[in-house]
């Protein structure tokens, strides 16, 4: 024991496996304890927020304000507010409306500036212009209204009695608040998807739901293939026959359309995230049922089982003690490709909508599924489907690698 | 002698086919024998003549395609699971590798106790198990002391063969198999396997049928000879009267086939 777990840590593969996939438990089981937000949480009001730091702006202006004297400030503060597009977009206006493009240097702010206000008239109807151009030039044009100014800005107040706004402080261009004294900052590593909902912290309960998935369901298939595999390899005659029988019927269905033919029979109700890891498993012992039964079949007529009848033990027994720690080692190996195989099956079930009920718990296939649904993907809006995939990715590589090393340490004829 | 003799185990058309149409094997075809208490038998043949599945039908692991195996002269009944562990009190086995006779996740001391269980002494207090634990290993030269908490691969092939032979010696059965017992174990241990073997018999009073492709060992042990050919029966009696004078073809290429020692032995290579 102590030295197969020697070979097993040596082997370079599995400790890479291993490492990948104790670090997705590890944040799995720690990140709730950090951030306890429930997952489905709505707090963004609005679809698909980016990632970043959202610092409350309220809270900002109440902040203690420093001033910073840094030169490239108001470059920054045009160049955030307009960009390259829509310096181009002014010059397709201007010339547009007349003004030769030779006059026109878009890389000149303040000219630029200047031309468009003196010729920008929102009433006018460029030919060609569609309704949603003419909308974007308006936009545009408020937008960049004040651009050069250089005026504080004006916090005013409506007094409760005349209804008129009175000045209460001016904020000016110069002035810093320290994000630490700000009230309320939140981080959104991942953004929001489109309900609104913290992409991050519903991907880490996400995962943690679709690995316990992953694991009821290659428990039972491994379980159910197990004790069919050993029953049907050892007794043999009839009782191999019939278990046979069923497992080729299995077979010629493909699993995954019985999974879902199944899973649709149930009902969105019904559908909860243990649910579909039953159903799972009940669809795919197949595999497992025959590979044991092929190994147990080569083992059955081995001396060591021989002499083991001859001391008078039960069937069960010999199952269990003189075969069963045979193809241990098989076994596990088929476990970790049954719960790897576990979490992409319901993925896949929810990628079509018939995973468990979106109320309960986010699982990886219903945060791709609601992606999808809302256009994640045309909408370039990345966070909302490219972590899950590299989740599921990482999951699935992590799994695979473990299997392959303990493979080549448990079939010496496959090590390096 | 031959007055008294009781039948232990006698067959009658005992056949053992294998695999269906074209790919038909007839492993044992179609024998009869009677094995006599107290003798020690011995059934020679080359490989693939059918010896080991006549074997494993005679230990009941497999049963026969056709014909009746018979014990102490009435029909043998495996029927149920009981019956099996019934008959396998009279009747043990010790396999041609020992490598892989033994289960490699137990300890040796689970070997041997499983032994003292099946004759009836599960019960026992724990160091009167130890007793006769440390009894079976003495007749083999092994220390129970020095085995126990070890693993049956730990040990070299003629001490696992020497293991085997206790197992034999705790069991005590009427009938011991021994499935080319010394083949795969070197010259030196040999004798001292079939020695042993020998003083086990004469110790339990119980009849040893070996199972062998050499001839020479054959005689060197055994009083009954039998010669088996392609599943068949080809010549049988005394080991005298088969080996000094053989009748069949066959059999003199068997005896043929074993190296003499004192004869064209050249001295000029070594």
């Amino acid at each position: 024991m102590k030295h197969l777990l020697q070979q097993i840590s040596r082997s370079g593969k599995f400790v890479a496996g291993f490492s990948i996939f104790a670090t997705i438990l590890l944040i799995v089981l720690i990140y709730p304890l950090v951030v306890p937000d429930p997952p489905l949480e709505i707090i963004g009001q609005g679809t698909f927020f980016e990632p970043g730091i959202y610092v409350n702006v309220y809270d900002s202006i109440s902040a203690p304000h420093y001033t910073l004297n840094l030169d490239e400030a108001a470059e920054q503060r045009i160049a955030s507010r307009f960009k390259a597009e829509d310096r181009e977009a002014m010059r397709g206006w201007l010339v547009g409306s007349g003004m030769p493009e030779s006059e026109i240097d878009i890389a000149n702010t303040a000219q630029l500036l200047d031309q468009w206000f003196a010729n920008f008239d929102p009433t006018t109807r460029l030919p060609g212009m569609t309704n949603a151009d003419r909308n974007y030039y308006i936009r545009l044009n408020n937008s960049i209204q004040g651009l050069l100014s250089t005026e504080a800005a004006v916090i005013a107040q409506m007094n409760a009695e005349t209804a008129v706004l009175e000045e209460t402080g001016t904020v000016p261009q110069t002035a810093y608040v320290n994000v630490n004294q700000v009230a309320n900052v939140r981080v959104l590593p991942l953004g929001t998807d489109n309900f609104g909902r913290d992409v991050l912290t519903q991907l880490v309960r996400a995962t943690g739901v679709s690995l316990q998935i992953g694991f009821v369901a290659g428990i039972i298939a491994t379980v159910i293939g197990l004790a069919l595999g050993l029953v049907s390899g050892y007794v043999g005659g009839l009782v191999d026959d019939v278990i046979m029988f069923i497992t080729n019927l299995f077979i010629v269905i493909p699993s995954f359309v019985l999974l879902i033919l199944i899973s649709f029979s149930i009902g969105q109700e019904q559908r909860g995230a243990i649910t579909i890891a039953v159903v799972i498993g009940f669809t795919s012992w197949v595999w497992t049922a025959r590979a044991v039964r092929s190994q147990v079949i080569s083992l059955r007529n081995r001396d060591h089982v021989n002499l083991s009848k001859l001391s008078g033990h039960s069937i069960a027994h010999i199952i269990i003690r003189d075969i069963l720690p045979y193809i241990a080692s098989y076994v596990i190996m088929a476990l970790i490709l049954q719960i790897s195989s576990g979490i992409l099956a319901e993925a896949g079930l929810s990628i079509l909508g018939l995973g468990p009920k979106t109320t309960d718990v986010p699982t990886l296939g219903l945060m791709m599924n609601w992606a999808m649904i809302y256009q994640a993907h045309i909408l370039g809006k990345w966070w909302a489907y490219f972590p899950i995939i590299v989740t599921i990715a990482l999951i699935a590589f992590s799994m695979n690698l473990m299997n392959t090393g303990l493979d080549q340490v448990f079939n010496p004829a496959l090590r390096d | 002698m031959a007055a008294e003799r009781k039948l232990c185990l006698s067959g009658k058309g005992v056949t053992k086919v294998f695999g269906l149409g074209r790919n038909k094997t007839v492993a044992v075809d179609n024998v009869d024998f009677n094995f006599y208490e107290g003798e020690v038998i011995s059934l020679v043949g080359e490989s693939g003549s059918g010896k080991t599945t006549l074997a494993k039908m005679l230990l009941g692991l497999i049963n026969p395609t056709e014909g009746e195996i018979y014990f102490q002269g009435e029909k043998r009944d495996l029927s149920s699971h009981r019956k099996k562990k019934e008959y396998w009190k009279s009747i043990q086995a010790i396999f041609q590798d020992p490598f892989s006779s033994f289960n490699i996740f137990n300890k040796i001391d689970t070997v041997l106790l499983d032994c003292i269980r099946m004759r009836g002494g599960g019960g026992l207090p724990y160091e009167q198990k130890v007793a006769m634990m440390t009894e079976a290993c003495s007749f083999v030269n092994l220390k129970f002391a020095e085995l126990t908490n070890k693993y049956p691969f730990e040990l070299s092939g003629g001490q696992q063969q020497r293991l085997m032979i206790a197992r034999i010696f705790l069991l005590k059965p009427k009938i011991l198999l021994a499935d080319e017992p010394t083949s795969m174990i070197d010259a030196c241990s040999r004798a001292t396997i079939l020695d042993m073997l020998m003083q086990l018999r004469d110790e339990i009073g119980m009849t040893p049928i070996f199972i062998t492709h050499d001839i020479g060992l054959a005689y060197y042990v055994s009083d009954t000879v039998y010669i088996m050919e392609k599943g068949k029966f080809v010549e049988s009696g005394s080991a005298d009267e088969v080996i000094l004078r053989p009748k069949g073809a066959y059999t003199k290429r068997l005896i043929n086939d074993v190296p003499k020692i004192y004869e064209e032995w050249d001295l000029s290579t070594v």
